[in-house]
Formats: structure tokens, C-alpha cells, sequence
């Protein structure tokens, strides 16, 4: 299986849990076991947008629960033979290998995963961005050898662009620091926010100049915290950055 | 059949509660950090090739980097 795999560095790897629950795309080549007309392909491919029931297979680690998946776009884009080429958006989790072979059980003849390629995990797509590892290898030594930084900036993004899918809260520097010792965010602290935020999702929690902060569960529907003078809004669920970045602010101080 | 909006399709606005100006001496715009630390809070793009595991590409990653630790944001495996 080939395609957009991000990969966090070092300290990076603690925002990679906001990429785990991210929705993913695929090209996928998918062998029929019979020859089947397209408008019948069609049909069967119709059944499957939106929700769909999974459950995992043996050499997955996770339980092995029948589980139900959203499957966001299905798409067929060429048939030859009994190839088929189709792209799909769907939740994290899904097995396109299962799909494959449950889109077979519903048309009657079987199937099975042919190739599978990632187009997308979150907001990691296939562009100007994607880096073979040939070219890692490359750019990397250029950096040893001529120390120009330009070089890793074309390839290493900031740890940010993994949260670019997640609702976002902008808060004062006096509530930084605390947050970084992992205290809850308090209504006071809240600049500004995204809206479509409702009690229990995932927020990102970001500074004034776009810094991740830390990942939170929002305790409250964005309308309810731009209307909170106090009380909390949100619970710290996973500290970016490190203490210390931004002063404490001291009671009657900023 | 209703389909639900892919998280990528969700249009969000942004909402001012209250304005403040931040402070320049602190932290920086992610654009802006120093390169030690911005390869120290950095993620990689990966277009994976067929053949080695996620785990394995991670793993040729912090040799190539010289780094220490490195995370993969979702297994794609056979």
C-alpha cells in the first residue's frame, strides 16, 4: 500500500492522536471475480455510501466488535475487465480490504482489494507537500552539506498543519502556561473560537500567533462559551506545547 | 441518501469573544520558528512506498533525520 502517510517528529509525534480519528481517502483497484455491467456496479456502490457496518479482521489490534463506518463519497471512476478503479473518502478505520470484499458479496460474484493508494489522512494530501523518502534522504543531505534551512522547510512542516481539521480556540497569553501544566481552560481565557464546536469535541487550543497549545474536549457548544464569563470550557486532553514558552501570569499581572 | 459532510467539507467561521494584542517576546509564529525547533515540532509529509511497513518507513525516518522519535499518523498497511 503506497501513498500520504504523515510522519511527526520528535516532539510533533504527541499531535499525531489528532491524525488517528482523521478521515482518510483512497484510490483503490478492486477485482471482480465475474465480469459485471457497470449500471449494476452502480447500484451496488449506491448501498454503500453512508453508513456502512465493519468489523475488524484478525490481524488488526483492535476489538474485534462489529462496528458501524461512515463512508463519505464512493466513487466509480473506470472499469476494464473486471478492474475496477473507484476513490472513497470514509472514517478513520475503515478496511477498504472488507469493503472490497463486501461490495463482492453484494454484487454476488466476489472481490477482492487489488492495489490501494492514500490520496488523504486529515488534512495531508497528495501535493507540493508529499515527500518521497528518496527525496527525505536527499534534502536531508543537502542540509549536512550546505547548512541552508530552506532546504528542511521544504519538506518538514510545522506540527500545526496536523490540527488544521480541528475546530479551533484562540486564547490570551496569560492562559498559556497553565494550560501547558495541563489546567483546564477557563471561560476568561477564550479570544476567539470556531463555530460547529458541540460539548465533547476534540478543539484545538491555539495562541494569538497560531501556536498549538494543546489538544481539549470542549465542555460546552461554542454559542454556550462565547456566552461564559467563567467556569470552564474546555478539559486539556493533551499538552503541544512545553512549559515555559510563555511567562505564568501572576494574579493582577499579565 | 443523506451523506454526512466529510470533515474536510466542513466550512467553520471564526468568532472574535474578546481582542488582545499578544506579546512578541514569546513564542513564535509557526512560519517563523527557529529550525531546531521547528524540526523538533515537525511533520513530515510521506508519500510511503509499496513494500516496507509504516512502522519500518518510520523507523528509516529517524536514521535518515538522525532523530530520536518519530510517529506515523495512521498504519498503511497490506
Amino acid at each position: 500500500m503506497t501513498g500520504v502517510l504523515p510522519i511527526a517528529l520528535e516532539e510533533a509525534t504527541k499531535a499525531v492522536q489528532a491524525l488517528l480519528h482523521s478521515g482518510k481517502e483512497y484510490m483503490c483497484v478492486m477485482g471482480l471475480h465475474a465480469e459485471t455491467p457497470e449500471d449494476r456496479i452502480e447500484t451496488v456502490l449506491e448501498e454503500f455510501r453512508g453508513t456502512i457496518y465493519q468489523r475488524p479482521p484478525v490481524r488488526a489490534s483492535v476489538s474485534r466488535r462489529l462496528r458501524t463506518r461512515r463512508i463519505y463519497h464512493l466513487d466509480l471512476l473506470e472499469t476494464d475487465g473486471r478492474n475496477i478503479l473507484f476513490r472513497v473518502g470514509c472514517e478513520a478505520g475503515t478496511y477498504i480490504r472488507k469493503l472490497c470484499y463486501d461490495l463482492g458479496e453484494a454484487l454476488g460474484c466476489g472481490a477482492h482489494m487489488r492495489e490501494l493508494r492514500r490520496t488523504r489522512a486529515g488534512p495531508f494530501v497528495e501535493n507540493d507537500e508529499l515527500t518521497t523518502l528518496h527525496e527525505v534522504s536527499h534534502l536531508h543531505g543537502l542540509w549536512e552539506e550546505n547548512q541552508d534551512e530552506s532546504v528542511l522547510r521544504k519538506f518538514i512542516l510545522p506540527m500545526e498543519k496536523a490540527l488544521e481539521l480541528l475546530p479551533k480556540v484562540y486564547i490570551r497569553d496569560s492562559a498559556v502556561d497553565a494550560i501547558c501544566h495541563g489546567a483546564h481552560l477557563a471561560a476568561p481565557g477564550v479570544l476567539s473560537l470556531e463555530t460547529e464546536i458541540k460539548p465533547n469535541d476534540v478543539v484545538a487550543v491555539f495562541t494569538q500567533k497560531g501556536e498549538a497549545v494543546a489538544l481539549a474536549k470542549a465542555l460546552a457548544s461554542a454559542e454556550q462559551i462565547l456566552r461564559m464569563e467563567h467556569g470552564f470550557v474546555a478539559r486539556s486532553q493533551r499538552v503541544l506545547m512545553p512549559r515555559g514558552v510563555y511567562p505564568k501570569a501572576w494574579r493582577g499581572n499579565v | 441518501m443523506q451523506t454526512e459532510k466529510a470533515p474536510w467539507e466542513i466550512q467553520r467561521k471564526l468568532v472574535v469573544k474578546a481582542e488582545e494584542e499578544t506579546n512578541q517576546r514569546y513564542g513564535h509564529r509557526p512560519e517563523e520558528r527557529p529550525i531546531r525547533e521547528h524540526v523538533k515540532f515537525g511533520v513530515i509529509n510521506l508519500d510511503k512506498p509499496a513494500g516496507p511497513s509504516s512502522h519500518e518507513v518510520t523507523a528509516w525516518i529517524k536514521r535518515i533525520m538522525k532523530i530520536g522519535r518519530a510517529g506515523h499518523g495512521g498504519t498503511l498497511e497490506a
